[in-house]
Protein backbone atom coordinates (compact mmCIF):
# COMPACT_ATOMS: atom_id res chain seq x y z
CA UNK A 1 0.00 0.00 0.00
CA UNK A 2 3.04 2.45 -1.23
CA UNK A 3 1.13 5.98 -1.11
CA UNK A 4 2.08 8.51 -3.82
CA UNK A 5 1.81 12.03 -3.61
CA UNK A 6 -1.17 11.53 -5.76
CA UNK A 7 -2.83 9.46 -4.06
CA UNK A 8 -2.37 12.44 -1.10
CA UNK A 9 -3.56 14.82 -3.43
CA UNK A 10 -6.65 12.41 -4.59
CA UNK A 11 -7.86 11.75 -1.54
CA UNK A 12 -7.17 14.91 -0.08
CA UNK A 13 -9.45 16.19 -2.94
CA UNK A 14 -12.01 13.85 -1.81
CA UNK A 15 -12.11 14.79 1.62
CA UNK A 16 -12.19 18.61 0.48
CA UNK A 17 -9.17 19.55 2.61
CA UNK A 18 -6.29 21.91 0.86
CA UNK A 19 -3.06 19.94 1.49
CA UNK A 20 -0.43 22.85 0.12
CA UNK A 21 2.64 20.88 -1.36
CA UNK A 22 4.71 22.01 1.37
CA UNK A 23 2.69 20.23 3.83
CA UNK A 24 2.47 16.75 0.94
CA UNK A 25 5.13 15.19 1.94
CA UNK A 26 5.25 15.30 5.95
CA UNK A 27 1.37 14.46 5.39
CA UNK A 28 2.77 11.47 3.27
CA UNK A 29 5.14 10.41 5.52
CA UNK A 30 2.74 9.96 8.57
CA UNK A 31 0.53 8.75 6.32
CA UNK A 32 2.74 5.72 5.40
CA UNK A 33 2.91 4.72 8.64
CA UNK A 34 -0.62 4.54 9.66
CA UNK A 35 -1.11 2.02 6.41
CA UNK A 36 1.75 0.01 7.47
CA UNK A 37 -0.29 -0.89 10.64
CA UNK A 38 -2.74 -1.23 8.58
CA UNK A 39 -1.28 -3.39 6.17
CA UNK A 40 -1.23 -6.12 9.38
CA UNK A 41 -4.69 -7.24 9.17
CA UNK A 42 -4.57 -7.60 5.09
CA UNK A 43 -3.01 -11.35 5.61
CA UNK A 44 -5.74 -13.52 7.99
CA UNK A 45 -8.22 -15.25 6.20
CA UNK A 46 -11.91 -14.36 6.01
CA UNK A 47 -13.41 -16.28 3.39
CA UNK A 48 -17.18 -16.84 4.33
CA UNK A 49 -17.28 -14.47 7.40
CA UNK A 50 -20.30 -12.06 7.79
CA UNK A 51 -19.24 -8.72 7.52
CA UNK A 52 -19.95 -7.07 11.05
CA UNK A 53 -20.90 -3.19 10.49
CA UNK A 54 -22.27 -3.16 14.29
CA UNK A 55 -21.86 -3.82 18.01
CA UNK A 56 -25.69 -4.88 18.49
CA UNK A 57 -27.41 -6.95 16.06
CA UNK A 58 -30.65 -4.75 15.72
CA UNK A 59 -32.60 -3.51 12.77
CA UNK A 60 -33.39 -0.06 12.27
CA UNK A 61 -36.45 1.21 14.15
CA UNK A 62 -38.99 2.65 12.12
CA UNK A 63 -41.55 5.21 13.05
CA UNK A 64 -45.13 6.42 12.28
CA UNK A 65 -44.98 8.86 9.23
CA UNK A 66 -46.41 12.34 11.31
CA UNK A 67 -44.32 15.15 11.98
CA UNK A 68 -43.03 15.33 15.35
CA UNK A 69 -40.77 18.30 15.45
CA UNK A 70 -41.55 21.54 15.67
CA UNK A 71 -40.07 24.63 13.74
CA UNK A 72 -36.88 25.41 15.33
CA UNK A 73 -35.06 27.57 12.31
CA UNK A 74 -33.97 30.26 14.45
CA UNK A 75 -32.65 28.42 16.91
CA UNK A 76 -30.77 26.16 14.49
CA UNK A 77 -29.69 28.97 12.12
CA UNK A 78 -28.53 31.09 15.04
CA UNK A 79 -25.06 29.33 14.37
CA UNK A 80 -24.77 29.75 11.48
CA UNK A 81 -22.10 32.12 9.60
CA UNK A 82 -24.49 33.27 6.78
CA UNK A 83 -27.98 33.44 6.42
CA UNK A 84 -30.21 35.38 4.78
CA UNK A 85 -34.68 34.36 4.42
CA UNK A 86 -34.08 31.42 6.23
CA UNK A 87 -31.70 30.27 3.29
CA UNK A 88 -27.40 30.22 4.43
CA UNK A 89 -25.52 31.78 1.82
CA UNK A 90 -22.65 30.38 -0.15
CA UNK A 91 -20.42 31.25 -2.77
CA UNK A 92 -22.12 31.29 -6.03
CA UNK A 93 -21.87 28.13 -8.26
CA UNK A 94 -23.89 28.03 -10.94
CA UNK A 95 -23.10 31.28 -13.42
CA UNK B 1 -23.61 21.65 53.14
CA UNK B 2 -25.54 23.55 50.62
CA UNK B 3 -24.77 23.00 46.36
CA UNK B 4 -24.08 26.13 46.52
CA UNK B 5 -20.96 26.08 48.73
CA UNK B 6 -20.15 22.72 47.34
CA UNK B 7 -19.87 24.00 43.81
CA UNK B 8 -18.72 27.65 44.55
CA UNK B 9 -15.65 25.95 46.68
CA UNK B 10 -15.35 23.95 43.52
CA UNK B 11 -15.04 26.78 41.09
CA UNK B 12 -12.54 28.20 43.09
CA UNK B 13 -10.53 25.22 43.21
CA UNK B 14 -10.98 24.97 39.14
CA UNK B 15 -10.03 28.13 38.74
CA UNK B 16 -6.91 28.08 41.29
CA UNK B 17 -5.79 24.50 39.43
CA UNK B 18 -6.89 25.61 35.55
CA UNK B 19 -3.95 27.46 34.74
CA UNK B 20 -1.48 24.63 35.52
CA UNK B 21 -3.86 21.73 34.03
CA UNK B 22 -5.84 22.93 31.38
CA UNK B 23 -8.36 20.42 32.40
CA UNK B 24 -11.62 22.85 31.57
CA UNK B 25 -12.55 24.74 28.86
CA UNK B 26 -16.28 27.14 28.94
CA UNK B 27 -17.11 27.84 32.42
CA UNK B 28 -19.70 30.28 33.38
CA UNK B 29 -19.67 30.90 37.31
CA UNK B 30 -22.95 32.53 37.18
CA UNK B 31 -24.82 30.21 35.11
CA UNK B 32 -22.83 27.22 37.57
CA UNK B 33 -23.98 28.91 40.69
CA UNK B 34 -27.87 29.40 39.29
CA UNK B 35 -28.19 25.97 39.04
CA UNK B 36 -26.84 25.21 42.37
CA UNK B 37 -29.41 27.60 43.90
CA UNK B 38 -32.31 25.75 41.72
CA UNK B 39 -30.59 22.61 43.16
CA UNK B 40 -30.71 23.78 46.68
CA UNK B 41 -34.36 24.91 46.77
CA UNK B 42 -34.95 21.41 45.30
CA UNK B 43 -33.14 19.42 48.00
CA UNK B 44 -35.01 21.40 50.79
CA UNK B 45 -38.89 20.44 48.85
CA UNK B 46 -38.09 17.02 49.21
CA UNK B 47 -38.22 16.31 45.09
CA UNK B 48 -34.10 15.63 44.83
CA UNK B 49 -32.13 12.71 43.74
CA UNK B 50 -29.19 11.36 45.02
CA UNK B 51 -27.34 13.23 42.56
CA UNK B 52 -29.23 16.51 43.32
CA UNK B 53 -26.73 19.64 44.01
CA UNK B 54 -23.75 17.26 42.67
CA UNK B 55 -21.43 19.24 40.28
CA UNK B 56 -20.30 17.38 37.25
CA UNK B 57 -18.23 18.05 34.59
CA UNK B 58 -18.64 17.57 30.40
CA UNK B 59 -16.06 16.77 28.06
CA UNK B 60 -16.79 19.06 25.30
CA UNK B 61 -17.44 16.47 22.22
CA UNK B 62 -21.13 16.71 24.20
CA UNK B 63 -23.26 19.19 23.37
CA UNK B 64 -24.90 21.49 26.23
CA UNK B 65 -27.37 23.90 25.30
CA UNK B 66 -26.15 27.79 25.42
CA UNK B 67 -22.46 26.65 26.22
CA UNK B 68 -19.66 26.78 23.96
CA UNK B 69 -19.25 23.44 22.56
CA UNK B 70 -15.62 23.37 20.78
CA UNK B 71 -14.46 19.39 20.75
CA UNK B 72 -11.08 21.00 21.40
CA UNK B 73 -11.40 22.30 17.79
CA UNK B 74 -10.44 25.44 15.83
CA UNK B 75 -13.62 24.28 13.98
CA UNK B 76 -15.68 24.52 16.96
CA UNK B 77 -13.85 27.45 18.65
CA UNK B 78 -17.06 29.72 19.00
CA UNK B 79 -20.24 27.25 18.29
CA UNK B 80 -22.69 27.69 21.17
CA UNK B 81 -24.64 24.59 21.22
CA UNK B 82 -28.59 24.86 20.19
CA UNK B 83 -29.95 21.81 22.20
CA UNK B 84 -28.04 19.06 24.97
CA UNK B 85 -27.22 15.94 24.89
CA UNK B 86 -29.11 12.82 25.80
CA UNK B 87 -26.42 11.78 28.45
CA UNK B 88 -26.61 15.64 29.67
CA UNK B 89 -30.11 16.29 29.67
CA UNK B 90 -30.29 13.26 31.76
CA UNK B 91 -27.93 14.31 34.31
CA UNK B 92 -29.64 17.68 34.64
CA UNK B 93 -32.74 16.17 35.01
CA UNK B 94 -31.21 14.62 38.21
CA UNK B 95 -30.48 17.82 39.22
CA UNK B 96 -26.68 17.82 38.75
CA UNK B 97 -24.68 21.33 38.53
CA UNK B 98 -23.00 21.75 35.42
CA UNK B 99 -19.14 22.85 36.46
CA UNK B 100 -17.78 23.95 32.62
CA UNK B 101 -16.56 21.43 29.85
CA UNK B 102 -13.99 19.49 29.53
CA UNK B 103 -10.71 19.64 27.36
CA UNK B 104 -9.68 16.88 24.68
CA UNK B 105 -7.98 15.35 22.32
CA UNK B 106 -9.56 17.45 19.53
CA UNK B 107 -13.14 15.35 17.81
CA UNK B 108 -12.21 12.70 20.58
CA UNK B 109 -9.10 11.41 18.20
CA UNK B 110 -6.14 11.05 20.43
CA UNK B 111 -5.16 8.86 23.23
CA UNK B 112 -3.60 11.71 25.29
CA UNK B 113 -5.23 14.85 25.12
CA UNK B 114 -2.62 16.64 23.30
CA UNK B 115 -4.31 17.95 20.15
CA UNK B 116 -6.59 19.92 21.73
CA UNK B 117 -6.71 23.23 20.10
CA UNK B 118 -6.85 24.93 23.22
CA UNK B 119 -3.52 23.54 24.34
CA UNK B 120 -2.50 19.87 25.99
CA UNK B 121 -4.29 18.76 29.37
CA UNK B 122 -1.48 17.87 31.95
CA UNK B 123 -1.98 15.08 34.58
CA UNK B 124 -2.52 16.14 37.87
CA UNK B 125 -0.24 13.35 38.90
CA UNK B 126 3.27 15.26 37.30
CA UNK B 127 2.47 18.12 35.12
CA UNK B 128 5.13 17.14 32.90
CA UNK B 129 3.02 13.67 31.87
CA UNK B 130 -0.17 13.46 30.01
CA UNK B 131 -3.56 12.60 31.69
CA UNK B 132 -4.36 10.23 28.48
CA UNK B 133 -7.05 11.05 25.92
CA UNK B 134 -9.06 11.66 24.46
CA UNK B 135 -11.24 12.37 27.83
CA UNK B 136 -8.03 13.99 29.63
CA UNK B 137 -9.90 16.88 30.52
CA UNK B 138 -12.51 14.97 32.85
CA UNK B 139 -9.41 12.52 33.78
CA UNK B 140 -8.01 15.37 35.12
CA UNK B 141 -10.63 16.87 36.31
CA UNK B 142 -11.57 14.12 38.66
CA UNK B 143 -7.91 13.18 39.38
CA UNK B 144 -7.20 16.72 40.65
CA UNK B 145 -10.59 16.02 42.86
CA UNK B 146 -12.29 19.61 40.70
CA UNK B 147 -15.26 18.04 40.65
CA UNK B 148 -16.55 14.47 41.78
CA UNK B 149 -18.37 13.30 38.71
CA UNK B 150 -17.67 14.29 35.05
CA UNK B 151 -18.63 12.55 31.72
CA UNK B 152 -16.30 11.42 28.98
CA UNK B 153 -16.68 9.47 25.50
CA UNK B 154 -14.75 5.93 24.64
CA UNK B 155 -14.73 5.22 20.82
CA UNK B 156 -11.35 3.63 21.06
CA UNK B 157 -10.81 3.91 25.04
CA UNK B 158 -11.19 6.95 25.60
CA UNK B 159 -12.59 6.91 28.69
CA UNK B 160 -10.55 4.22 30.27
CA UNK B 161 -7.26 4.81 29.31
CA UNK B 162 -7.39 8.59 30.83
CA UNK B 163 -8.85 7.03 33.80
CA UNK B 164 -5.75 4.23 34.11
CA UNK B 165 -3.41 7.18 33.25
CA UNK B 166 -4.99 9.65 35.76
CA UNK B 167 -5.81 7.27 38.49
CA UNK B 168 -9.40 7.74 38.26
CA UNK B 169 -12.88 5.37 37.52
CA UNK B 170 -13.84 5.13 33.80
CA UNK B 171 -16.74 3.09 32.77
CA UNK B 172 -17.74 2.13 28.84
CA UNK B 173 -20.89 1.37 28.89
CA UNK B 174 -22.35 -2.03 26.34
CA UNK B 175 -22.90 0.47 23.16
CA UNK B 176 -26.44 1.38 22.78
CA UNK B 177 -27.00 1.44 26.56
CA UNK B 178 -26.55 5.52 26.90
CA UNK B 179 -28.09 7.33 23.46
CA UNK B 180 -25.72 9.40 21.56
CA UNK B 181 -28.09 12.07 20.55
CA UNK B 182 -25.85 15.06 21.02
CA UNK B 183 -22.78 13.58 21.28
CA UNK B 184 -20.59 15.07 18.18
CA UNK B 185 -19.81 12.51 16.29
CA UNK B 186 -16.82 10.81 15.69
CA UNK B 187 -17.26 7.16 14.86
CA UNK B 188 -20.77 6.21 15.29
CA UNK B 189 -20.67 2.67 15.54
CA UNK B 190 -18.04 2.73 18.52
CA UNK B 191 -18.71 6.11 20.26
CA UNK B 192 -19.96 5.59 23.90
CA UNK B 193 -20.92 7.92 26.50
CA UNK B 194 -20.07 7.23 29.94
CA UNK B 195 -18.88 8.64 33.49
CA UNK B 196 -16.00 8.90 35.17
CA UNK B 197 -16.23 8.85 39.11
CA UNK B 198 -13.68 8.19 42.00
CA UNK B 199 -15.57 4.97 43.07
CA UNK B 200 -17.32 2.05 40.66
CA UNK B 201 -20.18 2.92 43.00
CA UNK B 202 -20.56 6.51 41.80
CA UNK B 203 -20.17 5.59 37.83
CA UNK B 204 -23.07 2.72 38.72
CA UNK B 205 -25.09 6.12 40.24
CA UNK B 206 -24.34 8.38 37.04
CA UNK B 207 -24.78 5.46 34.99
CA UNK B 208 -28.43 4.79 35.93
CA UNK B 209 -28.96 8.45 35.54
CA UNK B 210 -27.17 8.25 31.83
CA UNK B 211 -28.71 4.84 30.46
CA UNK B 212 -32.05 4.60 28.72
CA UNK B 213 -33.79 4.39 25.68
CA UNK B 214 -33.81 7.90 23.09
CA UNK B 215 -35.57 7.53 19.94
CA UNK B 216 -34.16 10.13 18.33
CA UNK B 217 -30.96 8.10 18.33
CA UNK B 218 -31.62 4.97 15.98
CA UNK B 219 -28.99 3.05 17.20
CA UNK B 220 -30.11 3.54 21.26
CA UNK B 221 -31.30 0.09 22.52
CA UNK B 222 -34.78 -0.34 24.06
CA UNK B 223 -34.36 -2.58 26.93
CA UNK B 224 -36.07 -2.34 30.39
CA UNK B 225 -34.75 -0.18 32.99
CA UNK B 226 -31.78 -1.49 35.40
CA UNK B 227 -30.57 -0.65 38.69
CA UNK B 228 -26.90 -0.65 38.27
CA UNK B 229 -26.06 -0.17 41.94
CA UNK B 230 -28.28 -3.66 42.51
CA UNK B 231 -25.05 -6.13 43.41
CA UNK B 232 -23.19 -3.69 44.99
CA UNK B 233 -25.18 -3.20 47.92
CA UNK B 234 -25.56 -7.00 48.50
CA UNK B 235 -24.07 -8.62 51.86
CA UNK B 236 -20.72 -9.95 50.25
CA UNK B 237 -19.21 -11.87 53.33
CA UNK B 238 -15.58 -12.75 53.46
CA UNK B 239 -15.72 -13.95 49.59
CA UNK B 240 -18.04 -11.34 47.72
CA UNK B 241 -16.53 -12.94 44.51
CA UNK B 242 -16.86 -16.45 45.11
CA UNK B 243 -17.95 -18.20 41.94
CA UNK B 244 -17.12 -15.61 39.52
CA UNK B 245 -14.49 -16.38 36.80
CA UNK B 246 -11.79 -14.06 35.84
CA UNK B 247 -10.63 -15.05 32.47
CA UNK B 248 -6.75 -13.78 32.09
CA UNK B 249 -6.02 -13.54 28.46
CA UNK B 250 -2.64 -14.40 28.08
CA UNK B 251 -1.81 -12.22 25.21
CA UNK B 252 -2.50 -9.57 27.89
CA UNK B 253 0.51 -10.09 29.88
CA UNK B 254 3.83 -10.28 29.30
CA UNK B 255 5.58 -8.65 26.06
CA UNK B 256 4.80 -5.17 25.07
CA UNK B 257 3.49 -4.69 28.69
CA UNK B 258 5.69 -2.42 31.22
CA UNK B 259 7.15 -4.68 33.94
CA UNK B 260 5.60 -2.17 36.43
CA UNK B 261 2.08 -2.50 34.99
CA UNK B 262 2.10 -5.96 34.98
CA UNK B 263 2.90 -6.38 38.63
CA UNK B 264 0.32 -4.02 39.94
CA UNK B 265 -2.58 -5.67 37.45
CA UNK B 266 -1.17 -9.04 38.77
CA UNK B 267 -1.53 -8.27 42.29
CA UNK B 268 -4.86 -6.80 41.49
CA UNK B 269 -5.97 -10.78 40.30
CA UNK B 270 -4.38 -11.72 43.76
CA UNK B 271 -7.00 -9.43 45.23
CA UNK B 272 -9.95 -10.95 43.35
CA UNK B 273 -9.13 -14.16 44.09
CA UNK B 274 -8.44 -13.39 47.93
CA UNK B 275 -12.23 -12.46 47.73
CA UNK B 276 -13.44 -15.73 46.61
CA UNK B 277 -12.95 -15.68 42.51
CA UNK B 278 -11.27 -17.84 40.27
CA UNK B 279 -8.88 -17.59 37.54
CA UNK B 280 -9.17 -18.70 34.00
CA UNK B 281 -6.28 -18.79 31.53
CA UNK B 282 -7.82 -17.98 28.29
CA UNK B 283 -6.05 -16.46 24.92
CA UNK B 284 -7.79 -14.09 22.55
CA UNK B 285 -6.62 -15.00 19.06
CA UNK B 286 -6.57 -11.89 16.78
CA UNK B 287 -6.60 -9.82 19.54
CA UNK B 288 -3.58 -7.80 17.91
CA UNK B 289 -5.30 -7.25 15.11
CA UNK B 290 -7.71 -5.22 17.01
CA UNK B 291 -6.01 -1.86 16.62
CA UNK B 292 -5.21 -2.22 12.71
CA UNK B 293 -9.19 -2.95 12.24
CA UNK B 294 -10.02 -0.29 14.57
CA UNK B 295 -7.60 1.76 12.80
CA UNK B 296 -9.42 1.21 9.19
CA UNK B 297 -12.98 1.10 10.53
CA UNK B 298 -12.98 4.27 12.91
CA UNK B 299 -11.25 6.63 10.83
CA UNK B 300 -13.84 5.98 7.76
CA UNK B 301 -16.71 6.50 9.76
CA UNK B 302 -15.14 9.63 10.89
CA UNK B 303 -14.34 10.42 7.38
CA UNK B 304 -17.92 10.83 6.83
CA UNK B 305 -18.94 11.94 10.29
CA UNK B 306 -16.55 14.67 9.95
CA UNK B 307 -17.92 16.07 6.13
CA UNK B 308 -20.73 18.14 8.01
CA UNK B 309 -17.91 20.67 8.44
CA UNK B 310 -17.76 22.74 5.81
CA UNK B 311 -18.21 26.41 7.34
CA UNK B 312 -22.00 26.55 5.60
CA UNK B 313 -24.27 25.62 8.82
CA UNK B 314 -22.13 26.52 11.69
CA UNK B 315 -18.65 26.49 12.80
CA UNK B 316 -15.75 27.76 11.44
CA UNK B 317 -15.59 29.06 7.92
CA UNK B 318 -12.17 30.49 5.96
CA UNK B 319 -12.05 34.19 5.29
CA UNK B 320 -10.56 33.98 1.47
CA UNK B 321 -11.70 31.57 -0.86
CA UNK B 322 -11.89 31.58 -4.70
CA UNK B 323 -15.20 29.57 -5.01
CA UNK B 324 -17.67 27.23 -3.50
CA UNK B 325 -15.22 24.12 -3.36
CA UNK B 326 -12.16 26.24 -2.54
CA UNK B 327 -14.35 27.29 0.55
CA UNK B 328 -14.83 23.79 1.94
CA UNK B 329 -11.21 23.09 0.89
CA UNK B 330 -9.65 25.78 2.92
CA UNK B 331 -12.38 25.77 6.21
CA UNK B 332 -11.66 22.15 6.65
CA UNK B 333 -7.68 22.96 6.56
CA UNK B 334 -7.80 25.84 8.57
CA UNK B 335 -10.26 24.41 10.89
CA UNK B 336 -9.05 20.68 11.63
CA UNK B 337 -5.85 19.80 13.48
CA UNK B 338 -3.19 17.49 11.73
CA UNK B 339 -4.62 14.09 13.48
CA UNK B 340 -8.48 15.02 12.47
CA UNK B 341 -6.96 15.43 9.15
CA UNK B 342 -4.72 12.39 8.98
CA UNK B 343 -7.75 10.14 10.35
CA UNK B 344 -10.20 12.11 7.66
CA UNK B 345 -7.34 11.06 5.02
CA UNK B 346 -7.08 7.65 5.94
CA UNK B 347 -11.07 7.33 6.46
CA UNK B 348 -11.15 8.53 2.74
CA UNK B 349 -8.72 6.17 1.70
CA UNK B 350 -9.80 2.85 2.77
CA UNK B 351 -13.78 3.70 1.99
CA UNK B 352 -12.43 4.87 -1.75
CA UNK B 353 -13.23 2.95 -5.18
CA UNK B 354 -11.19 0.25 -5.66
CA UNK B 355 -9.80 -0.19 -2.06
CA UNK B 356 -13.53 -0.54 -0.11
CA UNK B 357 -13.46 -4.31 -0.30
CA UNK B 358 -9.47 -4.78 0.82
CA UNK B 359 -9.70 -2.45 3.69
CA UNK B 360 -13.08 -1.20 4.87
CA UNK B 361 -15.09 -5.13 4.59
CA UNK B 362 -12.00 -6.96 5.62
CA UNK B 363 -11.67 -5.18 8.27
CA UNK B 364 -15.63 -5.67 9.54
CA UNK B 365 -15.00 -9.22 8.81
CA UNK B 366 -12.34 -9.41 11.13
CA UNK B 367 -14.55 -7.06 13.56
CA UNK B 368 -16.78 -10.46 13.82
CA UNK B 369 -13.69 -12.65 14.07
CA UNK B 370 -12.54 -10.84 17.27
CA UNK B 371 -16.30 -10.11 18.78
CA UNK B 372 -16.43 -14.13 18.04
CA UNK B 373 -13.24 -14.50 19.98
CA UNK B 374 -14.82 -12.41 23.14
CA UNK B 375 -17.66 -14.51 22.47
CA UNK B 376 -16.47 -17.99 23.42
CA UNK B 377 -14.35 -16.47 25.93
CA UNK B 378 -17.44 -15.53 27.62
CA UNK B 379 -18.52 -19.19 27.89
CA UNK B 380 -15.26 -20.05 30.38
CA UNK B 381 -15.40 -17.00 32.36
CA UNK B 382 -17.53 -14.42 33.34
CA UNK B 383 -15.10 -11.29 33.33
CA UNK B 384 -11.99 -10.40 31.36
CA UNK B 385 -8.91 -8.51 33.50
CA UNK B 386 -6.23 -7.07 32.47
CA UNK B 387 -4.25 -3.93 32.06
CA UNK B 388 -5.86 -0.96 30.81
CA UNK B 389 -3.23 0.29 29.06
CA UNK B 390 0.44 -1.03 27.96
CA UNK B 391 1.67 1.82 30.46
CA UNK B 392 1.30 4.39 32.96
CA UNK B 393 1.54 8.02 31.72
CA UNK B 394 4.27 9.01 29.20
CA UNK B 395 5.47 12.64 28.91
CA UNK B 396 3.54 15.10 26.92
CA UNK B 397 5.44 15.11 23.35
CA UNK B 398 7.08 11.38 23.51
CA UNK B 399 4.51 10.24 20.94
CA UNK B 400 3.39 12.89 19.07
CA UNK B 401 5.58 12.71 16.22
CA UNK B 402 4.80 9.23 15.23
CA UNK B 403 1.01 8.17 15.10
CA UNK B 404 1.46 4.94 15.27
CA UNK B 405 3.07 4.92 18.64
CA UNK B 406 0.22 6.68 20.01
CA UNK B 407 -2.62 4.03 18.42
CA UNK B 408 -0.69 1.51 20.46
CA UNK B 409 -1.53 2.97 23.57
CA UNK B 410 -5.44 1.99 22.58
CA UNK B 411 -4.63 -1.72 22.13
CA UNK B 412 -5.80 -3.10 25.14
CA UNK B 413 -9.54 -1.07 24.88
CA UNK B 414 -10.01 -0.91 20.96
CA UNK B 415 -11.73 -4.75 21.14
CA UNK B 416 -14.13 -3.35 23.28
CA UNK B 417 -15.48 -0.97 21.00
CA UNK B 418 -15.14 -3.35 17.86
CA UNK B 419 -17.44 -5.16 19.98
CA UNK B 420 -19.38 -3.04 21.97
CA UNK B 421 -19.33 -4.96 25.09
CA UNK B 422 -18.95 -2.98 28.57
CA UNK B 423 -15.17 -2.58 30.69
CA UNK B 424 -14.01 -0.50 33.23
CA UNK B 425 -10.63 0.77 34.27
CA UNK B 426 -10.06 1.47 38.23
CA UNK B 427 -6.89 2.35 39.71
CA UNK B 428 -4.77 -0.85 41.29
CA UNK B 429 -1.55 0.99 41.81
CA UNK B 430 1.43 3.16 41.33
CA UNK B 431 4.67 2.56 38.58
CA UNK B 432 8.21 3.68 39.74
CA UNK B 433 7.12 7.40 38.54
CA UNK B 434 4.28 7.61 41.14
CA UNK B 435 2.06 7.86 38.26
CA UNK B 436 -1.40 5.70 37.87
CA UNK B 437 -2.21 2.21 36.66
CA UNK B 438 -5.37 1.33 35.77
CA UNK B 439 -6.71 -2.45 35.50
CA UNK B 440 -9.59 -3.30 33.32
CA UNK B 441 -12.21 -4.99 33.90
CA UNK B 442 -14.42 -6.27 31.12
CA UNK B 443 -17.89 -8.33 30.77
CA UNK B 444 -20.20 -9.32 27.91
CA UNK B 445 -22.74 -7.03 26.17
CA UNK B 446 -25.45 -6.05 29.24
CA UNK B 447 -22.73 -7.13 31.97
CA UNK B 448 -22.45 -3.80 33.53
CA UNK B 449 -23.93 -4.57 36.93
CA UNK B 450 -21.41 -7.34 37.33
CA UNK B 451 -18.16 -5.51 36.13
CA UNK B 452 -19.43 -2.77 38.54
CA UNK B 453 -20.03 -5.02 41.60
CA UNK B 454 -16.20 -6.82 40.47
CA UNK B 455 -14.83 -3.45 40.87
CA UNK B 456 -16.78 -2.12 44.01
CA UNK B 457 -15.96 -5.23 46.00
CA UNK B 458 -11.76 -4.83 45.26
CA UNK B 459 -12.55 -1.45 46.29
CA UNK B 460 -13.89 -2.26 49.46
CA UNK B 461 -10.78 -4.48 50.19
CA UNK B 462 -8.11 -1.81 48.71
CA UNK B 463 -7.30 1.82 48.99
CA UNK B 464 -6.00 3.11 45.44
CA UNK B 465 -8.98 4.91 44.31
CA UNK B 466 -8.57 6.80 47.27
CA UNK B 467 -4.88 7.68 46.68
CA UNK B 468 -4.42 11.66 45.04
CA UNK B 469 -2.46 13.81 43.63
CA UNK B 470 0.44 15.81 45.94
CA UNK B 471 -0.69 19.10 45.37
CA UNK B 472 -4.66 17.87 46.08
CA UNK B 473 -3.15 16.05 49.56
CA UNK B 474 -1.04 19.24 50.35
CA UNK B 475 -4.56 21.04 49.99
CA UNK B 476 -6.00 19.11 52.13
CA UNK B 477 -3.71 19.21 55.02
CA UNK B 478 -3.88 23.11 54.97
Amino acid sequence: MALSSGDVQRIAHLARIEITPEEAAEVEAKLAGIFALIEKMRGVDTTGIVPMAHAQDVALPLRDDVVTEDDRHELYQGVAPAVQSGLYLVPKVVE
Amino acid sequence: MSSVELTSALLDRIDAANPRLNAFLARDRERTLAQARAADARLASGAATALTGIPVAHKDVLMTAGWRTTCGSRMLEDFVAPYSAFVVERLEEAGMVLVGKTNMDEFAMGSSSETSYFGPVRSPWNPDYVPGGSSGGSAAAVAARLVPAATGTDTGGSIRQPAALSGVCGLKPTYGLCSRYGLVAFASSFDTPGPFAQTAQDCALLLNAMAGHDPRDSTSLDRPREDYLRLLGAAGGAKPLAGLRVGMPKEYFGAGVEADVEAAVRAAVRELVELGATTVELTLPNVELAVPVYYVLAPAEASSNLARFDGVRYGHRAAKYADLTDMYKKTRAEGFGAEVKRRILVGTYVLSHGYYDAYYLKAQQLRRLIADGFRAAYRRCDVIVGPTAPSAAFKLGAKTDDPVQMYLNDIFTVAGNLIGAPAISIPCGFDRNRLPIGLQIQGDNFAESVILNVAHRYQQATDWHRREPAEVAAERAR
